[in-house]
């Protein structure tokens, strides 16, 4: 079993400033995480090594300094690690980049035919939740997102069943593999790479591929590849009026709260009339 | 990383064979016969955008043939659709990524709209990612304002990125259709007009089952299960931080059980264990559009204050008169919530029986 994780590195979003005049995001000395969301996926391709014996490889898109990310996926048990990098996927959109990932995918699978590929839920910082989708249907793989749990893995009849978040409740779903599948945040918790790993991680010598060897059209990535325009962007404007402070004679706490409740009715007073029929009708 | 581009060897140009692509669709979304409220909501900005451009507003509605899916058509035409592509096959009976796309791809293209909106629901953004896939266009992910450019009648899609500390404009120039996903509870809810209906289209794709991978093994409905139902509810009281310990929710539950309403939190609170995921309000939790919003001990991150800005009204309790909470409230209380929630739930407790007593 040969199991694909994407990884995307990312601004550890909590630290991100945004420059008081010019607008734009403060990415100096931010630092570089692995995509939290993505950390769920990679440690359930983790689970089922462990379980059922597979070969993990991650895989990433991005600047070269994207090597320390693959590296620290080595580190917690990946066993190789391809970094895609390229000037020419620089602008890629959500259809670029999952094309440009496609590419390096099918190229794995010339070496040994990847069976899942695991993508994060979303990232942090784009956010979008599209390159898992775009990918799976590249590859003509079952699209299976929002999973919360992995029930079972069936390798001889290359059968999986899981459980799926939809809006109403939980579907569970039973498909064969070859699979895409984005797992749902807090399913499971990252485990501490072993000591071996980590020696390991660290003097790895790990793939370095361009567009050239992926073979990826040039007109499919980068700007040129990207049906999205960014036309403006810009900080939100704050809320023209601060809240009305709530002020009581004496400042005991039952006083604040009466105070608070009349500025409540007073604001909304079709809401006081709601609750006043639905407490008059004993709900 | 798209950064604001100037044009390199880039089409900006809608090139003549997309420009017969007309109207502005809504994917309804519907699972066992009750349709998501977002889908409605889309309805109604899709007739805003409409109007503007001058076009008819399709809405998608995919499924079984029942008497459940033709109410769903009828609600689409009362809430502002003015034709309905009721596209119906056993297949579709509950949701699956590949036929719906197959479906959804074959759709576009025979029917061509110019705008293809989607609720960004779990549903909704599997749905459209696979969709601009096959179709090869642009796809704008959870937009918070959709607006029409008419120099060149093109969908102004904005959204916020980097946890909502930027918001970004996006277009599709050159492509057909442009998509967009929209979150829930955005937009606001259209008035009906039950008078309304409209032409529709009926669809059938005959689809085999044998010809689909992936199988429903079984369903198991909220319904059943425990979850806070957050995103529907009309009251919410919520908890940060400044609650201190897990002892003290009690305080914001004792509250809503007084008002009928359900408790929210912060994402520290979920990740210290306190209380579940389900009740996690912002950027990463649900997006709630109540008509009251109690925040008890919350700062007012950006990343919590997208997921509840949006609510009618906002009072906020903090010890920090300069929390920035107090920047985007309505009310603000400056004091100790261990000591307020407690009168609050009295003082409305008392409110509403006085008046149980005199009605
Ligand atoms: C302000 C701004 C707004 C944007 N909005 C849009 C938009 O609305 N539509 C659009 O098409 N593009 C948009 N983009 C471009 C988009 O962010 C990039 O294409 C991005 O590199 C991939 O999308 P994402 O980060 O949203 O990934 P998601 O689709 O959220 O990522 C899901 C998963 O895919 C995998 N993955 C994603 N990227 C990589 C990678 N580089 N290497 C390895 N695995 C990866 C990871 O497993 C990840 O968890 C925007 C960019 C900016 C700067
Ligand atoms: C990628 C990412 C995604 C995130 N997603 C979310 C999300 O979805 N939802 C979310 O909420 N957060 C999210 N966060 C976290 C967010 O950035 C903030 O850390 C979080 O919202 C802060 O929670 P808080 O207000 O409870 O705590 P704090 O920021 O610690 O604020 C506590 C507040 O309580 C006040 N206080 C203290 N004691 C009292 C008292 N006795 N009475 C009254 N007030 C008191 C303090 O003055 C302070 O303002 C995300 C962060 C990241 C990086």
């Amino acid at each position: 079993m040969h199991i694909v994780v994407c990884i995307k590195q990312v601004p550890d979003s909590a630290q991100i400033r945004i420059h008081p005049v010019t607008n734009t995001i403060m990415r100096q000395g931010v630092p570089a995480i692995i995509n939290p969301f993505d950390l769920f996926s990679l440690e359930e391709a983790l689970r089922i090594k462990d379980k059922v014996g597979a070969r993990v490889t991650v895989l990433t898109m991005g600047p070269p300094m994207a090597e320390t990310s693959l590296r620290k996926a080595l580190s917690l048990g990946a066993d190789d690690a391809v970094l895609l990098t390229d000037r020419k996927f620089a602008g890629s959109d959500t259809l670029a980049t999952s094309y440009a990932l496609t590419s390096a995918i099918k190229k794995l699978s010339e070496e040994e035919q990847v069976d899942l590929v695991f993508c994060g839920k979303q990232t942090v910082d784009g956010d979008t939740a599209q390159v898992g989708p775009g990918i799976a249907t590249r590859l003509g793989f079952q699209q299976l997102t929002y999973i919360t749990k992995i029930e079972s893995i069936d390798q001889g009849a290359r059968e999986i069943v899981v459980h799926r978040r939809s809006e109403g409740g939980v579907q569970v779903l039973k498909t064969a593999l070859p699979c895409m599948i984005t797992m749902l945040e807090g399913t499971n918790t990252i485990r501490f790479g072993k000591m071996d790993d980590m020696f390991r991680a660290a003097r790895y010598g790990l793939k370095t591929w361009n567009k050239d060897t992926t073979g990826a059209e040039e007109t499919k990535v980068g700007l040129k590849g990207s049906p999205t325009v960014v036309s403006k962007v810009f900080v939100p404007k704050p809320r023209a009026q601060k809240a009305t402070m709530v002020e009581a004679e004496t400042p005991t706490a039952e006083a604040q709260a009466a105070a608070a409740v009349d500025a409540i009715f007073g604001a909304q007073p079709k809401l006081a009339d709601e609750l006043l029929a639905r407490a008059a009708a004993g709900l | 990383m798209s950064e604001p581009s100037k044009p390199q060897g880039r089409k900006f140009q809608l090139p003549e064979h997309l420009k017969e692509y007309k109207g502005i669709w809504v994917i309804v979304e519907q699972e066992r016969g009750s349709v998501h409220s977002v889908s409605w909501e889309l309805v109604g900005e899709a007739r805003k955008l409409a109007d503007k451009l001058g076009v008819e507003v399709g809405a998608v509605v995919l499924g079984a043939d029942s008497p459940e899916l033709n109410a769903i058509c009828g609600d689409a035409f009362t809430y502002g659709a003015d034709v309905v592509y009721k596209v119906t096959d056993p297949v579709l009976a509950d949701y699956r990524t590949d036929p719906y796309t197959r479906v959804m791809t074959d759709v576009v293209n025979t029917y061509k709209p110019e705008i293809v909106l989607l609720g960004a629901t779990t549903l909704g953004r599997d749905l459209a990612g696979a969709i601009a896939t096959t179709l090869a266009t642009g796809l704008t992910a959870d937009c918070t304002e959709l607006d029409i450019y008419m120099d060149n009648r093109s969908l102004a899609a904005t959204r916020p990125t980097f946890g909502g500390t930027l918001l970004c404009t996006i277009q599709t120039l050159a492509y057909r259709p442009q998509m967009a996903t929209v979150r829930p509870r955005v937009m606001s809810m259209p008035d009906r007009d039950d008078s309304r209906t409209g032409r529709v289209v009926e669809v059938f794709p005959n689809l085999r089952e044998t010809d689909v991978i992936t199988k429903v093994l079984s369903f198991i409905a909220d319904r059943e299960q425990t979850e806070a139902q957050l995103a529907f509810a009309d009251i919410i009281v919520a908890a940060g931080k400044g609650l201190g310990k897990p002892e003290n929710l009690k305080l914001v539950f004792d509250l809503a059980k007084v008002l009928g309403g359900e408790v929210g939190v912060t994402r520290p609170l979920v990740q210290a264990g306190w209380t579940g995921f389900d009740r996690q309000v912002g950027q990463t939790g649900k997006t709630v559009r109540p008509k009251l919003y109690i925040a008890a001990g919350i700062s007012g991150a950006i990343q919590h204050r997208v997921g509840m800005e949006k609510s009618d009204l906002i009072l906020a309790i903090n010890t920090d008169p300069n929390a920035p909470i107090f920047d985007f409230a309505h009310l603000g209380l400056v004091g100790d919530a261990l000591t307020i929630l407690p009168a609050l739930t009295d003082a409305f407790g008392k409110r509403l029986s006085v008046n149980r007593l005199a009605g």
